[in-house]
């Protein structure tokens, strides 16, 4: 198949470009939910972002909420952005970060204004920014604007056998083409982890993972009461026939092909090393892991899925692919591409890759993905430790 | 050959692919386990194996019932082996299998943990 060059997306003020157009209202903190929703309920085409956190965190926790939430305002998917907190201070340094893109922002303050003024303030400028973002119309912009992150979720057997593999595919292909690429997942590459060291493009890249998947497991054997077992595999992953941590992480490899990182990255952390693969360490939480990749400025995801895992992303649109016939049949209204001739053998995986760059793109363009139709909007802040 | 597919490749050259249908695929030649992919096999099912590393084929009759994406062991395997897939390490076992017989969590761990 010849890949096609590019792809029509919305060219941001900083270079970027989106693959959507939305205009988010976004808390700074738990306690500031309300007033955001009621702003999206009060305008149209906008969304809230409500989460959990944002009040009493410190240093390096502080710093990967500051930078979650930066990082989201900044996202090319994002048009424009009304940020609500409840003292000035953490509201501007978000307003003064997202600020940086050149895009429309503008906070809101709660305190000494209280939810109903500051909704009414807040809803009048976010119906001129979603009024001033619907004129945007989507333009031809060169396939490398694609910034696209993988994480995979309630795996079975057939996710390492065809649907990790098409999503590998599929990065084998276009990796020459100039985009970005990101996996993350640093306790779900347990058991393989000396081979993905070996994949780094760089002895630095290397020695910076291991270090960093070093690091997940000392705190693993630190806080675990037992061991993981409970939750790696999970329930759902053993009831697909995946039987050990290291089965799931030969598997969870696949994703990656044959490609190489060029770079390890933080949480939430923009890649600055220009085009490539880039590992990011993650949770291996779905919400969560596509949420941190979302504001390190991802804007398109790939999930392939063996059980059946519905997550999307209010942001990014996160497309399911699937190998296992039997998800596909009994909860198909979830998967955009379905790869499950692969194990009857009707289909190879270059045409299983093939497939899912044509599903990449048609979204890419526009197109709904099941989680967006569905309305899977799951935003889920990675915490690091206890607030103060 | 149970399948024959042809396919219409965009670039409008049509070429003729044959398929044969399995019903268990393993990954690499070295591993010890071969995953279901037809929705079960049945105790005493003469079972067509594909290996995708080298594309090659060899069959094993299964001892259980095992449903599609759990694992067959391809030999006789005792307490203390290694189960290998992807050509990788991914457990040992700790009840002794029988070649045919389901490879899950009754009878394998991690070596992690």
């Amino acid at each position: 198949m010849e890949i096609p060059k590019s792809f029509l997306g919305y060219k941001r003020e900083n270079g970027r470009a989106g693959t959507r157009n939305h205009v988010i209202i976004l808390p700074v903190d738990d306690i500031s939910n309300a007033c955001a929703e009621a702003v999206a309920n009060n305008i149209k085409g906008t969304i809230a972002l409500p989460h959990s956190y944002g009040r009493l965190q410190f240093g390096a926790d502080l710093e990967l909420h500051f930078r979650t939430m930066i990082g989201t305002g900044s996202n090319p998917n994002v048009a424009a952005v009304i940020v609500i907190g409840i003292e000035p201070k953490w509201t501007k340094k978000i307003v003064d970060g997202i600020a940086k893109t050149g895009k429309p922002v503008e906070g809101f303050h709660i305190e000494r204004t209280g939810d109903i003024g500051t909704v009414m303030k807040a809803s009048k400028k976010a119906q001129e920014f979603v009024m001033w973002a619907s004129e945007k119309q989507r333009e031809e912009c060169p396939i490398s604007d694609l910034w696209i992150s993988v994480k995979c979720g309630e795996s079975d057997t057939t996710s390492g056998l065809a649907a990790n593999p098409t999503v590998g595919n599929l990065m084998d292909k276009l990796e020459p083409l100039g985009v970005h690429l990101c996996f993350g997942e640093t306790s779900e590459l347990t058991g393989a982890e000396k081979v993905c060291a070996t994949r780094g493009a760089t002895k630095e890249a290397s020695d910076k993972f291991m270090k960093t998947w070093s690091a997940y497991n000392d705190f693993i054997l630190k806080e675990a009461t037992d061991d993981l077992s409970e939750s790696q595999p999970t329930a759902g992953n053993i009831a697909g026939g995946l039987t050990t941590i290291e089965e799931k992480a030969f598997g969870n490899f696949q994703k990656i092909g044959n490609c190489k990182f060029v770079d390890v990255l933080e949480p939430a952390e923009e890649p600055k090393k220009g085009k490539g693969l880039y590992f990011m360490d993650t949770s291996s939480a779905a919400a969560e892991c596509v949420t941190l990749q979302a504001a390190a400025g991802f804007n398109i995801h790939l999930f392939p899925t063996g059980q059946g895992n519905i997550v999307g992303n209010p942001i990014e649109p996160v497309i399911k692919l699937t190998a296992n016939p039997l998800t596909v049949k009994g909860m198909g209204e979830h998967i955009d591409c379905d790869v499950s001739k692969i194990l009857s053998r009707e289909m190879n995986m270059s045409q299983a890759g093939d497939k899912l760059i044509e599903t990449t793109l048609k979204v890419a363009n526009g197109r709904l993905t099941c989680a967006e139709a569905l309305g899977h909007r799951e935003f889920v802040m990675t915490k690091l430790y206890r607030s103060a | 050959m149970r399948l024959i597919y042809k396919i219409l490749e965009n670039s409008n050259k049509q070429i003729d692919t044959i398929y044969m249908a399995t019903d268990i695929i393993i990954h690499d030649q070295k591993d010890n386990v071969g995953v279901v992919v037809i929705e079960k096999i049945t105790p005493k099912q003469d079972c067509k194996c594909w290996i995708m590393e080298n594309d090659s084929s060899t069959n094993i009759q299964s001892m259980d019932e095992i449903p599609l994406g759990h694992k067959i062991a391809m030999v006789d395997l005792k307490e203390g082996d290694t189960i290998l897939k992807y050509g990788h390490d991914i457990g040992k076992v700790v009840k002794s299998i029988k070649k045919g017989e389901h490879v899950h969590v009754h009878n394998v761990k991690t070596k992690k943990w």
